[in-house]
């Protein structure tokens, strides 16, 4: 609780947060308020934002509801979000606990697939990966992921090489716990937090590359996305230039609303840190 | 006492660093008697960490033997040795960093419970405040946080869980070097009565040869990875024959001298 207090406290929290909140709220709301397919046709085409009140945000060059688009795409890049994150984060914190404990040749092969990872650009790799399998939104998660990963499997090889030396550890062999306890009991909760850190980042990052995808046309075509909006919106960019601007700004938004909450948490933590 | 109790030979150790070697221990030997304390002293580097750690299997010896009580220690392995681990319990200098940092008193204290089953998940809290009341703290510190409590109370729930498993050996590695001299005082003042009650051994590990001195039966003086000097503490004390001893001898404040001739 006195963590929400110090995260509000921070000016990047306090913005951060309430976007956040914004766009949750956005995403749980568009079911409620647009009960119907977003895909749906509902009006004529290209009607400009702000001029009829049953279509606030004007329509597309189908005459579907921009509104309706954007919010059910704010759930669609969160979710996507969110779950590439935790996937990479998940993936990485494991592999990178397991080469740090086990050392010699065994953290060698899997630092080196961590390199192989590492050198291809994880667009390329996303890009690749939902080519060969074919787009949906597992698929377009875990192309995300399959770039992120590394950073948290370095981050968490490190944490984990500096806390296997702490006394705590050397003190819980003595104890004669056995070593796949003191993995899970003493090593890795220590060394989740400054890797947790990173996850914000990552979600971001997927969010992005999630709309990327969706714009080359490589998400999943069922479902609405801010990247798909702004590629459909591409075609009639002079004329109805709102139609590519509008999901910009809201993939904007939540890039910056993620961005502001991550570094309004990592102040909060770090004051709770020194305090301690 | 016929047999020690730990009776460690030829250790040797070394250390490769970077592109050269480093011998931490030569040939070293020391023997403990049950229920007595050998005091491991040494000028920093002396390599006396080392060889405490490798009576915990902490860290694997090049060479050398360790019989304890019966049993070739380097030979055990996987549940021969957690078992025995029993029986040789540690207290680390720093009592901070022996933690958890996420652990409470009762977590810390329940784990050697748990991991040798000693006992059942409803009789642990009566033990854990037991184990409390022997190292003379309130059994209503179970609750709180390890970075809670002053370093004293932390350094007595090292002794606590070092004691849990009822072990014969206890090794005390600089374990009162980072306590304040009051503080000092009185934990080495529990350990002595530990000692008397309970009949544990020590391997007390220090710099200060004016705090081995007031614990240990025997002194064993290293320098540079070897044993320089063993003795009765008396002897050593009062005739040291190395230039280590000597110098050790010279360094204990002149008052605490005098005042136990």
């Amino acid at each position: 609780m006195s963590l929400l207090r110090r995260l509000l406290g921070t000016p990047e929290g306090a913005v951060g947060t309430v976007i956040l909140c914004l766009l949750v709220l956005a995403a749980l709301l568009a079911p409620v308020l647009f009960p119907a397919d977003p895909l749906s046709i509902v009006g004529p085409a290209l009607v400009p934002p702000f001029t009829d009140p049953s279509l606030p945000l004007g329509t597309d060059r189908l005459g579907r509801d921009v509104l309706a688009g954007l919010m059910h795409g704010a759930g669609t890049s969160l979710a996507v979000g969110i779950a590439a994150a935790a996937m990479a984060m998940i993936a990485g914190s494991l592999v990178g606990t397991l080469a740090g404990l086990a050392g010699g040749l065994v953290d060698e092969a899997l630092m080196r697939v961590v390199d192989a990872f590492q050198i291809v650009p994880s667009f390329l790799l996303a890009l690749a990966f939902v080519s060969v399998t074919g787009a949906s939104l597992p698929v377009v998660i875990t192309a995300i992921a399959l770039g992120a990963w590394t950073g948290p499997a370095r981050l968490a090889r490190a944490e984990v090489l500096s806390i296997r030396e702490r006394d705590y550890v050397a003190a819980a062999r003595v104890l004669g716990m056995r070593p796949l306890e003191i993995a899970f009991r003493e090593v890795l909760p220590n060394a989740l937090p400054p890797v947790m850190a990173l996850s914000s980042v990552i979600v971001a990052i997927s969010v992005l590359t999630e709309a990327a995808l969706s714009f080359l046309g490589l998400g999943d075509p069922n479902i609405v996305t801010w990247g798909s909006m702004i590629a459909q919106g591409r075609n009639v960019l002079r004329s109805a230039p709102f139609l590519s601007i509008l999901p910009g700004i809201a993939l904007m938004l939540t890039v910056l609303g993620v961005y502001l909450f991550s570094e309004g948490l990592a102040d909060a933590l770090a004051r709770r840190r020194s305090r301690a | 006492m016929n047999a020690p109790l730990l009776a460690a030979s030829g250790i040797s150790k070394t250390f490769a660093g970077k592109g050269r070697r480093v011998a931490a221990l030569d040939k070293a030997s020391i023997s403990v008697a049950r229920g007595q304390t050998l005091g491991l002293v040494g000028p920093s580097g002396s390599g006396k960490s080392t060889l405490a750690r490798i009576l915990m299997r902490l860290v694997e010896p090049d060479a050398g033997r360790i019989d304890f009580d019966g049993t070739d220690l380097l030979a055990l392995s996987g549940e021969a040795l957690r078992t025995t681990r029993k029986r040789i319990q540690m207290v680390f200098q720093d009592p901070l960093a022996a933690f958890n940092p996420r652990a409470t008193v009762a977590g810390a204290l329940a784990d050697p419970l748990r991991v040798h089953g000693l006992l059942g998940r409803r009789q642990r809290p009566a033990a854990i405040a037991a184990l409390l009341e022997r190292v003379g703290l309130d059994p209503g510190l179970a609750s709180r946080a390890i970075h809670e409590i002053s370093g004293g109370q932390r350094q007595r729930v090292a002794i606590a869980r070092a004691l849990a498993t009822r072990p014969d050996l206890i090794v005390l590695d600089e374990a009162v070097s980072a306590l304040d001299v009051s503080v000092r005082g009185r934990i080495l003042e529990l350990l002595v009565e530990l000692q008397r009650k309970e009949g544990i051994a020590y391997v007390f590990v220090s710099h200060d040869l004016a705090v081995v001195r007031a614990i240990a039966h025997s002194i064993a003086i290293m320098d540079a990875g070897t044993i320089v000097e063993r003795g009765p503490t008396p002897d050593v004390v009062a005739n040291p024959q190395s230039a280590t001893g000597r110098a050790l001898v010279a360094a204990v404040p002149r008052l605490v001298v005098g005042k136990s001739d």
